[in-house]
């Protein structure tokens, strides 16, 4: 662009010229561009720089070591099966609710969009502190748990259930707006022509959303597998049996097992890299499916 | 199939939408529903099929009690005004949906579905394009896909809402024809609603004129336009003029002035007369309407002339052949040939 802001329109194409007139001048340019580009390097860059540099301190001879140990195996099993568990939980109540909430009208259908949206806006600390208190031996449920021999806090169940609470929004937030967009004639016309419920939903609804489900699953997922602050307070840190790999990460960096802590740290941020580059490919990949089926 | 609704009323939260609407659909017909938009029109339809449930009332199918069924059960076709493709199947699979879905017993064999489905992008023209997407076609291809996909289940009734709607111009007025003639070929009792006047009075066999949930007039294209039985409907259809006379022993007179219209057996008093502009003729005197010309237009083949027609505070418009020229503030005088009083 050199002609800095003067346009001539002889052999300039239509979009060049509106560029050209929109633009700042070049110092306000580079100098925002300057700004935005330090700020994602430090915040973003660097950080995630600094983990994988510190989990790779002593060679990847040790990075292997401290990652087989069998506390941080465990910690990493109970990670998956948790995100195993809440995962599909969540898709399917998700989908439900936007289902619900989208399609149909009824009364306190606003109320239940704002109470998905509560573990939002709740403190994760808040969040597992409220099944304390629901399921702890003071609590009215606890003694009966107890007598019957249930163990939900300071245990598995506790930590699904804390990590299905805080995860409780993410599909059905990524999948209302998109259904409401999509309106009710695709349904109506799949049923007059003679389709049941269920083939409705599975032959036109599903399809419809399934980008943005799978959206939602992604992020689902990653917070499922990274949450620290709920799971904290319900797990009770028992080694090689309640803790995760945010807790886990937590214990050897008290411990000053930098190198291990930070190991576990990169399993964690590969995940969210993993995340998100899966997302970018399926927006390069589909974009024009995406956008067709948010459009028409 | 013959469609009866009987009495249907239709509250949405206490809001009437229809107030005791009554009709009678002939086997084959093709039948409009036309109205402003709120005039209930397309919950009519949409309860016909079945979409929306009757406050009180009846829909008859041939002689079955239709209003206890489903929309599944009753097998109806419904082309929506946004088409409602499923976009993620192609065309082939759009016509073929309500086939393919059927419960074993009722299926046709694959082989069958798809050579049914062939011969109604055949039928609307979009052979060859079987493969494509929704997204990949023009309004009216995907229109025609819409109309084709609801055909290929039999319907006992064909009910298309605004079906042109989101179309230009020049496509309606090509798929308006069109689709009368696959009317005519298939035979399929159909009902459309629209807005459009000229949609409803060129295309369908019988108009049905809709106004806040009730029935002005059912009647033909011809009958609706020559002989409205409301003011709402002399109004609604085509242009109108409307002026405050008076009768005086079968006598119109405007203001002071007789206007040399005579209307046997109305009984004396105020009455609005309505008329359409292209039914009047130019007088040089005697009993008239005399205006003076506030603007002219050309709008084709015909000439527009806006009239102020003196204390009665009104214009009117008539349409005059474009040779007459007219130049503004000269003073015009006519006579409706066609017209009617209505009293409030």
């Amino acid at each position: 662009m050199a002609h800095d802001g003067t346009a001539s329109p002889t052999g300039t194409t239509n979009t060049e010229l509106v560029r050209i007139a929109t633009s700042e001048h070049r110092l306000a340019r580079y100098g925002l561009i300057a700004t935005a580009l330090t700020f994602v390097g430090l915040f973003l860059v660097l950080p995630l720089a600094a983990v994988f540099t510190e989990a790779l301190r002593n060679g990847p001879g040790e990075f292997l070591t401290v990652l087989s140990d069998p506390e941080t195996f465990a910690a990493i099993k109970l990670t998956l099966l948790v995100a195993g568990i809440a995962v599909p939980l969540n898709l399917v109540f998700g989908i439900a609710a936007a289902w619900a909430i989208a399609k149909f009208e009824f009364k306190g259908k606003a109320f239940l969009t704002t109470l998905i949206d509560l573990p939002f806006s709740v403190s994760p600390v808040i969040s597992g502190l409220v099944f304390v208190l629901l399921f702890g031996s003071h609590s009215l449920l606890g003694p009966w748990l107890q007598s019957h021999g249930i163990q939900i806090l300071f245990a598995v169940p506790g930590i699904v259930l804390a990590t299905v609470f805080v995860t409780f929004p993410f599909v059905a937030r990524e999948l209302i707006p998109l259904m409401q967009e999509q309106g009710t004639s695709d349904e109506e016309a799949a049923l007059s022509l003679g389709a049941s419920g269920w083939q409705t939903f599975w032959h036109v609804t599903l399809p419809n959303i399934k980008w943005g489900l799978l959206y939602g699953v992604l992020l689902c997922n990653a917070r499922a597998m990274g949450e620290f602050g709920a799971v904290s307070v319900v797990s009770g840190h028992i080694r090689g049996l309640t803790n995760t790999m945010p807790l886990q990460v937590e214990i050897l960096y008290n411990e000053y097992n930098f190198v291990a802590a930070f190991a576990v740290a990169t399993l964690l941020a590969l995940l969210a890299l993993v995340t998100l580059v899966l997302k970018s490919l399926l927006e390069m990949k589909y974009s024009a499916q995406i956008a067709a089926s948010r459009r028409h | 199939m013959e469609v009866r609704v009987q009495n249907i009323r239709k509250e949405f939260s206490r809001f009437p939408a229809l107030n005791d609407v009554s009709l009678d659909i002939r086997s084959g017909e093709l039948i409009a529903l036309l109205g402003p938009s709120g005039s209930g029109k397309t919950t009519l339809l949409r309860l016909i099929a079945g979409l929306e449930s009757p406050t009180e009332g009846t829909v008859y199918f041939g002689n079955e009690d239709a209003s206890r069924k489903t929309v599944q059960e009753r097998n109806i076709g419904f082309v929506f005004q946004h088409y409602a493709l499923f976009r993620h199947m192609t065309v082939l699979d759009n016509v073929s949906f309500g086939l393919t879905i059927r419960p074993a017993n009722r299926r046709p064999s694959k082989a069958d579905i798809r050579k049914r489905a062939l011969e109604l992008l055949d039928l609307v023209q979009l052979s060859g394009l079987e493969k494509r997407y929704p997204a990949q076609l023009s309004g009216g291809q995907r229109q025609r896909v819409a109309l084709a996909r609801a055909m290929a289940v039999e319907p006992n009734v064909l009910l298309l809402d605004e079906p042109f709607g989101a179309l230009d111009a020049q496509v309606r007025k090509e798929l308006r024809r069109w689709l009368r003639e696959i009317h005519d070929r298939t035979g399929h009792t159909t009902v459309f609603v629209t807005h459009d006047q000229d949609e409803a009075l060129e295309l369908a066999d019988r108009v049905v004129v809709m106004s806040k949930g009730k029935i002005e007039q059912i009647g033909t294209p011809d009958e609706i336009y020559d002989t409205p039985n409301s003011p709402f409907v002399f109004g609604f259809i085509g242009q109108s003029n409307i002026l405050p006379v008076r009768v005086e022993n079968g006598q119109l007179w405007l203001e002071d002035r007789s206007i040399g219209v005579s209307a046997p057996g109305e009984a004396d008093g105020p009455a609005q007369l309505y008329f359409r502009p292209h039914d009047v003729e130019l007088l040089d005197g005697g009993g008239c309407i005399a205006g003076i010309v506030v603007q002219t237009r050309r709008v084709a083949g015909t000439r527009h002339v806006e009239l102020d027609v003196g204390g009665a505070n009104t214009t009117v418009e008539i349409e005059l052949p474009p040779e007459k020229a007219t130049s503004d503030r000269s003073r015009l005088a006519f006579r409706p040939t066609r017209w009617k009083l209505f009293r409030d």
